[in-house]
């Protein structure tokens, strides 16, 4: 008997937390305790993307998605939809518009208007087994690479495609590797994915490694038959070990199956692969610090020109793409690039992965065409905010981006039009937020961030930035003056005009990003000493409810400054200058009148 | 020579030695070099530093360089149970702070520490990856996810012994 059905299950870093293994195990011993191995196969999968719903167990081939299960939620499945073919109604995903059950996952709002592109193979195939990649067109596009096309018409098919980088800056693909081809020709050169994903709140490479790592070591092998490379690297945080794992077992395999290595397909070309880790240092996904990193050094970014396709890694030609990007280009060559150009707008084509985190209905990782606006991703794949809360500001670019706030909402999403919004498309990290978030406290959060991640070479980083921090901070703890507020743009200004690299010239961009959306808010901080979200607690007032208020003095007598004033039986009142918000009065308090607010 | 006196022993200066060796003593693979040296001693005091800049006839100063660079090498040693509270935006935005809160008090030690009788240690990361089960921790790789502060106590009490 052939096995006629299979049980696919998420083993992505989320799912594999919330204990996607145990899930496989108990399958596992419920297929082998019904003698059923010779019918159905569990295959572990890379994400589906739906990770708020996680884990995710779909049954092939009737597409039955089920959703939040558990380990001993097994059992019942194999019993009851492998044997007798009844659907677990219990798992099935409610959608929350109809509270119907939804079996298949295309018939969800989440997945609807999703296009993936570059997730294609994610959660569809077992990413350990190179012949599951193969059977869904792995290697195909390096095959016709080398035996139908010069390198020449390969560049000239990602260029026509117009395709961009999509780590972030979005440099066109094709061009920069035309530059690396021309660069110095017969000499050693060198093939780099960029996959130290350092952007906090995003994780699209991870998911897209651990889902599809063939697919990135194929794009690879194209760019160095393009380039006139014969080796690769892939420069990998240290934090993902299980993407790690992946590609360790993805370059044993491809190599095997003589898809890597020397004379691939029989055509004489060469080209190995080898990983490189990082250390965890968010500037290191910089190219020119990713270089130095790779060479064993510290990751500080240096001057650009040479530009890495000049003078590189060991100071070799070299080509530095994003996983993303490359994750793109076997599609290109398999489908055309005019398919690819007939996606997205005029100027960003194709689509974007992003990470959907936050205060939305549906976290997880989508892939949507480029030109969506955020109304639909927000509130028709998200799912809306979370808990009926109303929706501020979507962050995106990461600490390099800004955020984009109600007005934006209807603007179609490319590398441009975020540009103009005053954010940027960074890798792809979108962190939704409501009205319980402060976004004074947001643009310290992320300086705090570029603060600790500065790497000191350059002095409008390492000292500018902790400058803006410090006043940031001054005005959460309430000491803020309007000529704070000036200090904060003026500044800005001058690090992003004078940084030496990205990290430097783009981290001022969360502050100004939201003086220009919040500037209410700012100067509620400064003027009322107010923080709307009441997040920022240093802005929190102790006050006495009149109406609550007995007039029995016990507070009074507790505050330790004597800030409380009122005579007996009269409704007391706190005296914000003195008040050192120490909670003793609401302690004292038997009416529950005291507040903080 | 210059720099600290090596006060390991001969078994350790082997390991350090060997690592050295499979890596063809390459100045380049310093940071592959550390990765391992940290996976056997669990952090990269000033002697080890010592050993590998000498096997690699690089300064110790160029070693210790890129040591203090990268946030994943540490020279203190950590806790036998290493807890790290995500700061990524995703968890910041979903009450990580509250958490490492939680943690900071019960523990008693604040980030970087490690608890007087070197169980636990606490810092702080930037983002597993894993945003859809935000707030996250995770103790010695094991992740937990949708965290509230009142879950602290129970998780620690898995690690009783």
């Amino acid at each position: 008997m052939a096995v006629k059905m299979h049980i696919l299950v998420c083993g992505g870093t989320g799912c594999s937390a919330s204990a996607s293994h145990e899930i496989i195990d108990q399958l596992n011993k419920e297929i082998v305790a019904h003698d059923l191995t010779d019918f159905v196969k569990v295959v572990v999968t890379g994400c589906f993307g739906f990770c708020e719903r996680g884990p995710i167990v779909k049954i092939i081939p009737d597409n039955t998605f089920y959703t939040r299960v558990k380990p001993s939620d097994a059992k019942e499945i194999i019993e009851e939809h492998i044997i007798k073919g009844r659907k677990v109604q219990r798992l099935l995903y409610v959608a929350p518009d109809t509270n119907k059950s939804v079996s298949d996952s295309k018939h969800m709002e989440f997945y609807k208007k999703q296009l993936r592109i570059a997730l294609r193979n994610c959660g569809f195939i077992d990413p350990e087994n190179i012949e599951e990649s193969i059977a869904r067109d792995g290697y195909a596009a390096l095959g016709k690479c080398l035996t139908e096309m010069t390198p020449e018409q390969v560049i000239a098919e990602i260029k026509a495609s117009g395709l961009r980088g999509r780590g972030g800056a979005g440099f066109p693909t094709g061009l920069k590797w035309e530059i690396a081809a021309k660069s110095r020709p017969g000499e050693q050169k060198y093939v780099v994915c960029n996959a130290d994903e350092g952007d906090p709140g995003a994780f699209m490479d991870r998911s897209l490694l651990e889902g599809d790592p063939h697919s990135i070591l194929e794009a690879m092998a194209i760019c160095g038959y393009c380039i006139g490379a014969s080796k690769g690297l892939i420069y990998i945080r240290a934090e993902y070990p299980l993407a790690i794992h992946r590609l360790q077992v993805a370059i044993a395999q491809a190599e095997e199956y003589g898809l890597l290595g020397k004379d691939i397909l029989g055509t004489g070309f060469n080209f190995e692969i080898e990983l490189r880790y990082g250390a965890g240092a968010f500037v290191c996904g910089e190219e020119t610090a990713l270089i130095h990193s790779m060479e064993g050094k510290r990751g500080e970014p240096t001057f650009k020109p040479p530009f890495p396709a000049q003078s590189g890694y060991l100071g070799k030609p070299t080509n530095v793409n994003n996983v993303e990007t490359y994750a793109n280009i076997p599609v290109i060559i398999n489908k055309g690039a005019a398919w690819f150009s007939s996606i997205g707008t005029e100027k960003s084509k194709g689509t974007k992965v992003f990470a959907l985190a936050g205060k939305i209905n549906n976290v997880g990782l989508i892939e949507v065409p480029m030109g969506i606006t955020l109304r639909e991703i927000i509130y028709e794949i998200g799912g809306g905010i979370k808990g009926g809360k109303k929706f501020k500001a979507v962050q995106t670019g990461g600490p390099s981006g800004g955020c984009l706030t109600e007005k934006h909402l209807d603007t179609p999403i490319d590398y441009d039009s975020l540009v103009a919004a005053g954010s940027m498309m960074g890798s792809g990290g979108m962190i939704v937020m409501d009205e319980d978030d402060c976004m004074v406290a947001i643009a310290k959060f992320y300086l705090g961030f570029t603060v600790d991640e500065s790497c000191g070479k350059c002095t409008p980083c390492r000292v500018g930035n902790r400058r803006l921090l410090e006043i940031l901070t001054k005005i959460t703890d309430g000491k803020g003056t309007m000529e704070d507020l000036e200090q904060l743009k003026n500044l800005s200004q001058v690090i992003k005009d004078t940084a030496l690299c990205g990290l430097g010239q783009t981290s001022p961009n969360p502050v100004l990003s939201t003086i220009n959306n919040f500037w209410d808010e700012y100067v509620e901080h400064v003027v009322d000493k107010k923080c709307r979200a009441g997040q920022c607690k240093a802005l929190k007032k102790y006050v006495i409810d009149p109406d609550k208020c007995k007039g029995c003095t016990a507070c009074a007598r507790a505050c330790p400054v004597s800030a409380i004033s009122g005579t007996v039986k009269n409704p007391h009142v706190i005296n914000q200058l003195d008040c050192i918000k120490c909670g003793t009065c609401i302690e004292k308090c038997k009416f529950g009148a005291i507040s903080l607010k | 020579m210059c720099g600290p006196q090596i006060k390991i022993n001969e078994a350790s200066y082997r390991t350090i030695k060997d690592i050295c060796a499979s890596f063809d003593n390459k100045p380049g693979e310093l940071i592959n070099i550390l990765h391992k040296t940290q996976e056997h001693f669990g952090y990269l005091p000033e002697e080890v530093q010592q050993v590998v800049a000498d096997c690699l006839g690089i300064p110790v100063g160029r070693v210790y360089g890129v040591v203090s660079f990268y946030s994943f090498f540490t020279m203190k040693p950590k806790g036998k149970y290493a807890i790290s509270v995500c700061l990524g935006t995703a968890c910041y935005v979903k009450g990580a702070e509250k958490i490492l809160d939680a943690l900071k008090s019960e523990l008693k030690i604040s980030e970087g520490g490690v608890t007087e009788d070197g169980k636990f240690s606490l810092d702080v990361l930037r983002c597993v990856g894993a945003c859809g089960l935000a707030p996250v921790m995770t103790i010695n790789g094991k992740t937990y996810g949708r965290l509230v502060p009142e879950h602290v106590k129970e998780i620690l009490a898995e690690y009783a012994d």
